[in-house]
């Protein structure tokens, strides 16, 4: 079950007004501030500036449920789509400081992208692996590496069916 | 158009996508003229930014002219040619009205933790990239900065992001006169921070990498001391050893998450995605630090968690400072060092690419095969 971030658990103490601490402020010194340039806190808008007036358009927007009110632009970036798209709408039903939002997230990001090799194939394309991953200029500029790297899986993929040929034969 | 296309983790292409339209009153569309592959790219590419899609254009470092302003726009129009900040900032809310440009509250509503970005997954917003021959920009007013007529494109491109880095990453560090600046990692923000260190000050700057042709190149650039940490043994110590036995006044991380040199961070954090990526050069940087000293981050972290030894950094009294670049609010001044020749920042580019070898390009960038350093794609020719 996902977190029902509507419930909050009712405040203990009252909010103190600063001002009536005794002592408050005296010794603040505003050179001592690494926050910059979070400076001016006495012309900051606080949580009430105009707003840009909001992006229109039926894109589908999984927004954090950390916002008070929708960011007024956002990005047209791919949509939610199949399984991964399911993932990812779960995912934001859990706040950014939930591992399962990010868990969920990487976990659709890898179904996406078989779901990606399925669309290219659906659309009668092959999807060209050694060209989409550069492995001509990994040759050119690193074959030894190349070698090394490939000699290395072969040679573990000849152990294994040797030592399956082997349990085979005994 | 043609575009950059992400398939998976070490995937990409090319395909034909429909240009961007204006989708808000206050959105420009630009023609890109340069745009480049950045290390940050780099972490998308090999799969580490959660709810980075299949069909997504990369791409946060570009400049471009206008083609094209929505209704709202008044301080550019069509022809003007821009620098793009890599951050999506309205301008008016609580945190750009703070000069925080980088942490805007209204360009991103995937994630509160941080502003728009372009082309870096749905994270960060899920805005189109400019690794393609046109993009989409919103808040139009707010970010772009006309490229004065003197001034080199392959200078303007890199004012977008590798420069404004490198440069806030100095100056979060709180460099006072005369400081020992220790920057983690020679990549081109690396290369920065450490040309950047003298502006403030510094009156020593050492940089470490493992990529000798990177060191060689900020040895001179910087100008810089240089190590390879393959030949040190023990970071802390040798740092200890450089300092008087104090520490550093300031280290930099100049890496972020994917730091070579440690194989249990990259098995927890690279291969089983136990940690946010490998923050071997952050706990460097915290553990060679002097005591009351300052870590400046501005390499990238994921936004779950990374092992660092936190307790240090209570013991020692350190001041963490770190952010996402505020490009907007220091390209004046930064344009104002190109102009006077105090930064070249179009030396660090070492390789050229036209949009269809887009996957030899993030191939040879990934591996760091060629020599490279900064690579930059011309989308339209
Ligand atoms: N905060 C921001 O606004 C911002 C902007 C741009 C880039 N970045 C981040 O800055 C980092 C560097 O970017 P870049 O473009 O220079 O990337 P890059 O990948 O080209 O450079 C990183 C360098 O770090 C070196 N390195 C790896 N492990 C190391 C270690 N343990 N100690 C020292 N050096 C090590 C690598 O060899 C490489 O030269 C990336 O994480 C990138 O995402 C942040
Ligand atoms: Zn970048
Ligand atoms: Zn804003």
């Amino acid at each position: 079950m996902a977190p029902d971030h509507t419930r909050l658990p009712a405040r203990r103490t009252g909010l103190a007004d600063p001002s009536s601490i005794p002592g408050w402020g005296v010794d603040a010194e505003t050179r001592n501030d690494p926050t910059w340039p979070m400076r001016d806190r006495a012309d900051s808008p606080g949580a009430d500036w105009p707003h840009p007036v909001p992006q229109q358009g039926g894109a589908e927007v999984l927004q954090s449920v950390e916002y008070k009110a929708r960011p007024a632009v956002y990005g047209l970036g791919p949509q939610p789509r199949g399984l991964s798209g399911a993932m990812r709408r779960a995912a934001f039903r859990f706040s950014e400081s939930n591992w399962w939002h990010w868990l969920l997230l990487l976990g659709a990001d890898r179904v996406d992208m078989v779901e990606g090799i399925g669309s290219d194939l659906a659309t009668g394309r092959v999807p060209n692996l050694p060209a989409e991953t550069g492995m001509a200029a990994a040759w050119k500029h690193d074959a030894r590496g190349q070698v090394l790297k490939w000699g290395a899986i072969a040679a573990g993929i000849a152990v294994v069916v040797m030592a399956r040929n082997r349990r085979r034969r005994a | 158009m043609d575009a950059m296309d992400y398939r998976g983790p070490n995937r990409v292409r090319v395909a034909r996508k429909p240009v961007p339209t204006i989708q808000h009153p206050q959105d420009a569309i630009v023609r890109v003229t340069r745009s480049c592959i950045c290390g940050s790219d780099i972490h998308l590419y090999h799969g580490l930014v959660p709810d980075t899609r299949v069909g997504s254009t990369f791409g946060h470092e570009f400049c471009g002219v206008v083609e094209e302003v929505g209704a709202e726009v008044e301080n550019l129009k069509p022809g003007d040619h821009v620098i793009v900040p890599f951050n999506i900032a309205c301008g008016q809310c609580h945190f750009c009205q703070q000069g925080l440009f980088g942490n805007c509250h209204e360009s991103n509503p995937m994630a509160t933790a941080v502003g728009g970005i372009f082309g870096y997954s749905h994270t960060a917003g899920g805005h189109q990239g400019g690794q393609a021959q046109y993009a989409r920009v919103p808040y139009a007013d707010v970010g772009p900065v006309k490229i004065p007529d003197w001034m080199d494109l392959d200078d303007a491109v890199l004012l977008t992001d590798v420069v404004p880095t490198g440069y806030q990453a100095a100056e979060m560090a709180g460099i006072q006169k005369g400081d020992t600046v220790v920057i983690f990692g020679a990549g081109p923000i690396g290369i920065m921070a450490a040309r950047s260190a003298w502006l403030f000050g510094a009156g020593r700057v050492i940089v470490v990498d493992h990529l000798d042709y990177r060191l060689e190149f900020v040895a001179r650039f910087g100008p810089a001391e240089v190590y390879n940490f393959k030949e040190i043994d023990d970071m802390a110590v040798f740092m200890k050893r450089q300092t008087d036995g104090l520490g550093a006044d300031v280290c930099i991380d100049a890496v972020g998450c994917e730091a070579t040199g440690s194989a249990l961070h990259t098995l927890l954090g690279i291969h089983l995605k136990l940690e946010s990526g490998s923050a071997l050069a952050l706990h460097w940087a915290i553990n060679s630090v002097k005591k009351g000293g300052v870590v400046s981050i501005v390499g990238v972290y994921g936004p779950t968690g990374n092992m660092i030894p936190v307790g240090n950094i209570v013991n020692k009294g350190l001041t963490i400072r770190a952010n996402q670049a505020s490009v907007k609010r220091h390209l004046p001044r930064l344009i104002e060092h190109v102009r006077e020749g105090r930064i070249r920042p179009r030396e660090l580019i070492t390789h050229r690419f036209e949009l269809r070898d887009i996957s030899d390009a993030y191939r040879i960038f990934a591996g760091r095969l060629d020599n490279i350093i900064k690579p930059v794609l011309l989308p339209n020719g």
